[in-house]
């Protein structure tokens, strides 16, 4: 802690030198002054109050501090070296501070390494939990974009299925095309397939589940794209897809959920006279 | 003492329509009042509404099957409409694909299809 | 099994003795499963897997009680219950789990159903000492 009092000013503009410099002018020099400012005064009432129990009470400003920074640097695209750098150039910053030698200091600057390496590895940790969170919208966010529900006539909806389908993202389809059928009024749904190039089990237990609780609020589903590898995977799986209506293309489809509708307009006709 | 859910009738049609969470009782005072008011009033349909309904157990579902059992023996046909989408997940997951029982997306298409296969245009 | 209850709330208890018990733990349930933030199906199939062992409590057990709360392990964040009664208990297991099987003129998708409708599912149960059930659901 003494190391850190004693010459205050000119250990951390060398330590702001040692940061901004790696950080290659990505962050302004006086970003980097006002953090690392900050930090060194919790640091330094960090080992005043907690010794060097960096996961302790006396640290939480100091993990506070460090948690903003690297969720920051996270955000921004910098390295996890270029987050943990923060911290670790204050070791070199000290470096020039040693000078004379004594088994006391030397002692005194490893107890204070140590300190520091661990936080180095806070950094690093919260960064790397920041990215994760980044990745789970983002896969969220992807799910959301790769599933529209298409209305193709009045009271037909469609849902193109591109890519692989996992246990979840077909959950989130069968939830959404549900959702369309009430808010749409349909009473006819197709389920296109066509760009998907494989299913298990799981995926197809899921879409057998969406075309039996679409029937049960009243509409019908129909799957349509199965290529010849599915249809095979399907067989062979032992998957029963039992009285659900499937057809080639979508364009067949299409075809079977207007002509089920045709029967609608009949009899709206019939009501009319 | 439970609070019965009432029963309307629109010409040949029973209409019940559920807006609170049932008591079981309530499920089979429902059942019983249905079977009654289909002979007394000579009812071709019975459309049950549950658009309102956030839970259906197997409890509820079991009493929607046994309505459409029993209407069909008495000569009407029910319908139940407006089941959430979550409703129907979650009753295809428990296990319940309420065979025999016809469904529409609202009480407007519900009526629409009694009128159909009243008619005699049933579906194909 | 030891429920990893969430420290800031602790588990409420609700009687199962009526028939308008059943009614009463689905609003309990669902008060907890709204605060976790579990989707709208998810909520919905906790509730009915509540609402069904509820009812067994009830009618197999005998009556008892429900505990129900938020709980929390390795920062995710979800919602219990547990049905413990002081009935029969049930004597096979592996027979009461099957689709279709019932003792009591019901459906027989109780005990089958509700484990499918949930994430976790533990039924510990001894002949005449009674039955426990805990449900949990992680929101996703």
């Amino acid at each position: 802690m003494e190391l850190l009092s004693t010459d205050r000013e000119k250990i951390t503009s060398e330590w702001i030198d040692g940061v901004t410099s790696s950080l290659q002018g990505r962050i302004s020099k006086a970003e980097v002054d006002r953090e690392l400012r900050e930090l060194y005064e919790a640091l330094v009432q960090g080992l005043r109050a907690g010794g060097e129990e960096t996961r302790g009470d006396g640290f939480s400003e100091v993990r506070a501090l460090l948690t903003e920074l690297s969720r920051n640097r996270a955000r921004q695209g910098f390295t996890p070296s270029e987050t943990a750098i923060s911290v670790l150039a204050l070791k070199q910053a000290l470096e020039p501070v040693l000078r004379n030698d004594s088994a006391e200091e030397t002692t005194a600057y490893l107890r204070l390494g140590r300190a520091l390496d661990d936080l180095a590895l806070y950094t690093v940790e919260v960064y790397t939990r920041t990215r994760e969170e980044i990745i789970s919208s983002q896969a969220a966010q992807l799910m959301e974009l790769s599933t529209p529900v298409v209305k193709l006539w009045e009271g037909v909806i469609a849902v193109p299925l591109v890519g692989t389908l996992d246990s979840a993202r077909t959950q989130v389809v069968m939830e959404k095309l549900l959702q369309a059928l009430v808010d749409t009024g349909s009473e006819q749904a197709i389920i296109d397939i066509t760009g998907v190039p494989a299913v298990d089990t799981q995926v197809a237990q899921h879409l057998l589940k969406t075309v039996v609780a679409a029937r049960l609020m009243g509409a019908e589903c129909t799957v349509s794209g199965i290529r010849p590898q599915i249809a095979q995977t399907i067989v062979a799986l032992g998957i029963e897809f039992g009285d659900i209506v499937t057809k080639a293309t979508l364009a067949d489809a299409l075809q079977h959920a207007l002509r089920k509708s045709g029967v609608d307009l009949v009899t709206h006709q019939d009501a009319r006279r | 003492m439970t609070e019965r859910v009432p029963v309307l009738r629109i010409g040949d049609i029973l209409l019940v329509s559920i807006q609170v969470d049932l008591e079981d009782q309530t499920v089979l005072d429902l059942q019983e009042d249905l079977a009654e008011q289909i002979v007394a009033r000579a009812a071709r349909g019975v459309v049950i509404d549950i658009t309102a309904v956030e839970i259906v157990d197997s409890f509820v579902g079991r009493m929607l099957a046994t309505i459409a059992s029993i209407s069909r023996l008495l000569d009407a046909e029910t319908v139940v409409v407006g089941m959430r989408p979550a409703v129907a997940i979650t009753l295809v997951e428990l296990g319940l694909s309420l065979g025999g029982v016809r469904t529409a997306l609202d009480l407007e298409k519900g009526l629409a299809l009694l009128r159909r296969s009243a008619t005699g245009a049933e579906l194909p | 099994m030891t429920v990893p209850w969430a420290s800031e709330a602790p588990p409420q208890t609700q009687p199962i003795i009526g028939n308008d018990d059943v009614v009463r733990s689905r609003q309990h349930v669902r008060a907890f499963a709204q605060q976790c933030k579990l989707s709208l199906v998810d909520q919905t199939k906790f509730i009915t897997a509540a609402s069904e062992l509820a009812r067994n409590t009830l009618v197999y057990g005998g009556g008892g009680a429900m505990r129900a709360g938020l709980v929390e392990r390795q920062g995710r964040r979800g919602v219990a219950a547990v049905f413990e009664d002081s009935g029969p208990g049930i004597p096979d297991i592996e027979l009461a789990l099957t689709d279709g099987w019932t003792s009591g003129g019901g459906l027989g998708l109780g005990l089958s159903g509700a484990r499918r409708l949930v994430d976790e599912f533990f039924l510990d149960t001894e002949v005449d000492r009674g039955t426990t059930v805990t449900i949990v659901k992680w929101a996703r």
